[in-house]
């Protein structure tokens, strides 16, 4: 029998902790207990995302659980010298609130983690994500074997008992589509992960698909077996290279062991999952474009109907799921339906992981219950905002979504009331701003994105996005005109009516939801010229004040040579050279420029 | 490896849990001390010893941890055996050879070693 590690040292490999150097830790750790010859009784394990990326690289050490943040290779012999040959714990890579900068030694008591339920995440982090060994030993695969002991109908009333929507965006039953592909009469269907995820700012899919890969595999086979399919399609971007690699070693692992393929568990039911690698078009998340894509098609939607349930793929009936939604039904399928349905609110049950980007302390990912408000989300896992400032607004849902002001941070989390908000779940990229940005600037960001993906098959969408993104430019550069407000609202009205797919119906949100809760910032834009928030270039400047010393420092540190003046007497800054940098409020030991 | 049925899966299942237990809340502890003191006293070649046996019995739900020094330097090695719902037991001045008695005996069946005892808290 193997030796028992006494210690394991497991090492964040997703993306973030990777590029944040991760990858060179593992070697160091090993070469160092080798040379310590401690290299059997303590396991070196790469595991998938952790979620607080914000403090990446991470290292946890079991059985204390302590957890150390942000690694460097340098850190390695202390770590193994003190830590792993003495038992003594090395305080300076400990975790620090970022609220009260007390250190937290142990995994669990961590703000960050004490409020998340992790379910759909419960591995990630937890195993080796290229290890089938240590998947079912966290009782992986135990959700299809009890699904292939039911009929498939049962399954199906399950999923349906347990409440699950779809994760992607619309927050769909995820029973109820699946008993319309279970009952399309047709002797192939298929069944597809959409894996394409493309909102600015989200990235759980990917976390998943790395940290936990024989989940989504488990979850589409449950699937599978559910609505009479045998084949399954992965559709995941080429930009998510770590995920494709680890989805491909686990369904060469689970093909390999029998848990793909012919006959699953003696059952007689055989499910084979290829990938198919998409080329990040943001409009391929739409189902009807995604299937068309798999074909060998541009990828552009269709009208629905036909739905995909009754003619999806090769117009074959067709179930599409998102990564999220998949990953949650093997543990359904495992703990019965229950457990999940008692998690949430009335009409959104079990948990929902949302990724924090923008202007919060713990970038990372948080899976919580659904109905838990924004400002718990924001201040008690997210770590509120840095450097002091003001809550200024979070965006929801990505280019489709919008934006939640203060006002609305203890809005209980869950599909309808979002919408109520005029924002989505969408697929849970949470975008938090502070007093520094510049919300016609924001409006125009998603703007800028989704014009630039519209797939350009419906005018509305493919003209009207584009007009405007340019009223938005003309706004922020202090040229709107008070005619453009309304401009804006009566084409945002034409574009939703107009568009055949969800990416054209929901690209003027952005916009509607900003101008609903922050009209004042639009106005001032246009009849003061006045950014704000200071964000806009063209609408601040910068002024010398009496306070200057006339050092010279600001003239010298101006790149466009804008700013003139005697020594020892007042400078001054030429608006018209002026390019807004900032260098020169920066350089200044008076504090005499102003940004106004 | 060939998983066939659910049996199949639950044997691989048992044999995981247990190369991952380390990670997991586990039942008994095993705590050496190993400060200053107790590594120059030989604590190094106690916990391999430790290891060992315990891989040699192929016992699971057991945590083999570290401590540092708590003062009884002139006991060292120093080594805690912490049953779930028992008092702490610590033995003294344990040597590689004792290692397989306390195992047996007080980590397996519950019978403290009381030629090694040195405190019970």
């Amino acid at each position: 029998m193997e030796k028992l590690a006494r210690a394991h040292v497991l090492v964040c490999g997703g993306t973030g902790c990777s590029s944040s150097g991760s990858k060179l830790i593992i070697p160091a750790l090993k070469e160092k207990l080798e040379a310590r010859s401690m290299g059997s009784e303590v396991k070196v394990v790469e595991t998938g995302c952790h979620g607080l990326c914000e403090m990446g690289p991470l290292v946890i050490v079991y059985p204390e659980g302590v957890f150390y943040v942000r690694v460097k290779p340098e850190d390695v012999d202390e770590i193994v010298e003190n830590h792993l040959v003495k038992g003594r714990v090395v305080e300076r890579l400990l975790y620090k609130e970022p609220a009260t900068l007390d250190t937290v030694p142990s995994y669990d008591e961590i703000s960050f983690y004490r409020k998340q339920k992790r379910y759909a995440l419960a591995n990630c982090g937890h195993i080796n994500p290229e290890s089938l060994e240590e998947y079912i030993g966290a009782d992986g695969y135990e959700g299809l074997g009890k699904a292939l002991s039911m009929k498939p109908e049962e399954v199906v009333e399950e999923i349906k008992a347990s409440g699950l929507r779809g994760r992607g965006g619309g927050g769909f039953p995820t029973g109820l589509k699946w008993q319309f592909t279970r009952s399309a009469v047709n002797d192939k269907k298929y069944v597809i992960c959409n894996a394409d995820e493309g909102d600015p700012g989200a990235f759980m899919d990917r976390s998943v698909l790395e940290g936990d890969p024989h989940r989504v595999l488990e979850g589409m086979a449950i699937c599978g077996y559910a609505v009479g399919s045998d084949e399954g399609y992965i559709y995941c971007r080429a930009e998510y290279p770590l995920a494709i690699k680890r989805l491909r070693n686990a369904i060469a692992q689970a093909e390999e062991t029998g848990l793909l393929g012919r006959d699953i568990l003696g059952s007689g039911f055989n499910f084979t999952i290829h990938i198919k690698e998409g080329a990040g078009a943001f409009v391929c998340g739409e189902e009807t474009a995604l299937m068309a894509s798999i074909e060998g098609r541009r990828g552009m939607p269709r009208p629905r109907p036909p739905f995909p349930a009754n003619s999806g793929l090769w117009g074959k009936p067709t179930n599409i799921n998102n990564v999220e939604t998949f990953a949650n039904v093997p543990s359904i399928m495992r703990d019965g339906a229950s457990y999940f349905a008692s998690q949430g609110t009335e009409t959104s049950k079990g948990t929902k992981v949302f990724a924090l980007t923008g202007k919060i302390n713990n970038t990372g990912l948080a899976e919580v219950p659904m109905g838990i408000t924004m400002r718990e989300i924001i201040y008690d896992i997210g770590g509120g905002i840095p450097d002091g400032k003001k809550f200024k607004a979070v965006q929801i849902g990505g280019p489709s979504g919008g934006c939640l002001p203060e006002q609305l941070l203890d809005l209980s989390i869950d599909y309808e009331s979002l919408i109520k908000a005029g924002a989505m779940m969408g697929s849970g990229g949470l975008v938090v701003m502070d007093e520094t940005t510049c919300m016609v600037d924001v409006a125009r960001y998603f703007l800028n994105f989704t014009q630039d993906e519209s797939c350009g098959k419906c005018t509305p969408c493919r003209e009207g996005t584009k007009r405007m993104l340019e009223i938005l430019n003309r706004i922020c550069e202090g040229k709107g005109t008070e005619e453009d407000i309304p401009l804006l609202e009566s084409l945002a009205k034409s574009i939703k009516a107009g568009s055949l797919c969800a990416l054209g119906q929901t690209a003027p949100n952005p916009v509607l939801s900003t101008l609903n809760f922050f009209r004042d910032e639009y106005e001032a834009h246009i009849k003061e010229h006045r950014c704000p928030a200071g964000a806009c270039t063209a609408l601040v400047g910068y002024v010398i004040t009496e306070a200057c010393r006339g050092c010279g420092l600001c003239k010298k540190v101006c790149p466009v040579d804008a700013i003139s003046g005697e020594v020892k007497s007042v400078h001054a800054i030429d608006q018209e050279t002026c390019i807004k940098c900032g260098a020169c409020q920066a350089k200044c030991p008076f504090k005499a420029i102003n940004k106004g | 490896m060939a998983i066939k049925s659910l049996d199949d899966l639950r044997k691989i299942k048992e044999q995981a849990k247990s190369t991952t237990s380390a990670r997991h809340e586990s039942g008994t502890q095993v705590i050496v001390g190993m400060g200053t003191c107790g590594i120059a006293a030989g604590a190094r070649t106690v916990m391999t010893a430790i290891l060992d046996e315990i891989a040699k019995r192929g016992l699971q739900n057991v945590s083999v941890m570290q401590t540092g020094c708590i003062g009884m330097c002139q006991k060292e090695p120093l080594v805690d055996i912490v049953r779930p719902g028992e008092a702490r037991v610590t033995y003294g001045n344990v040597r590689p050879e004792d290692v397989p008695s306390i195992i047996s005996e007080h980590l397996v069946n519950g019978r403290i070693v009381n030629d090694l005892v040195v405190a019970k808290l």
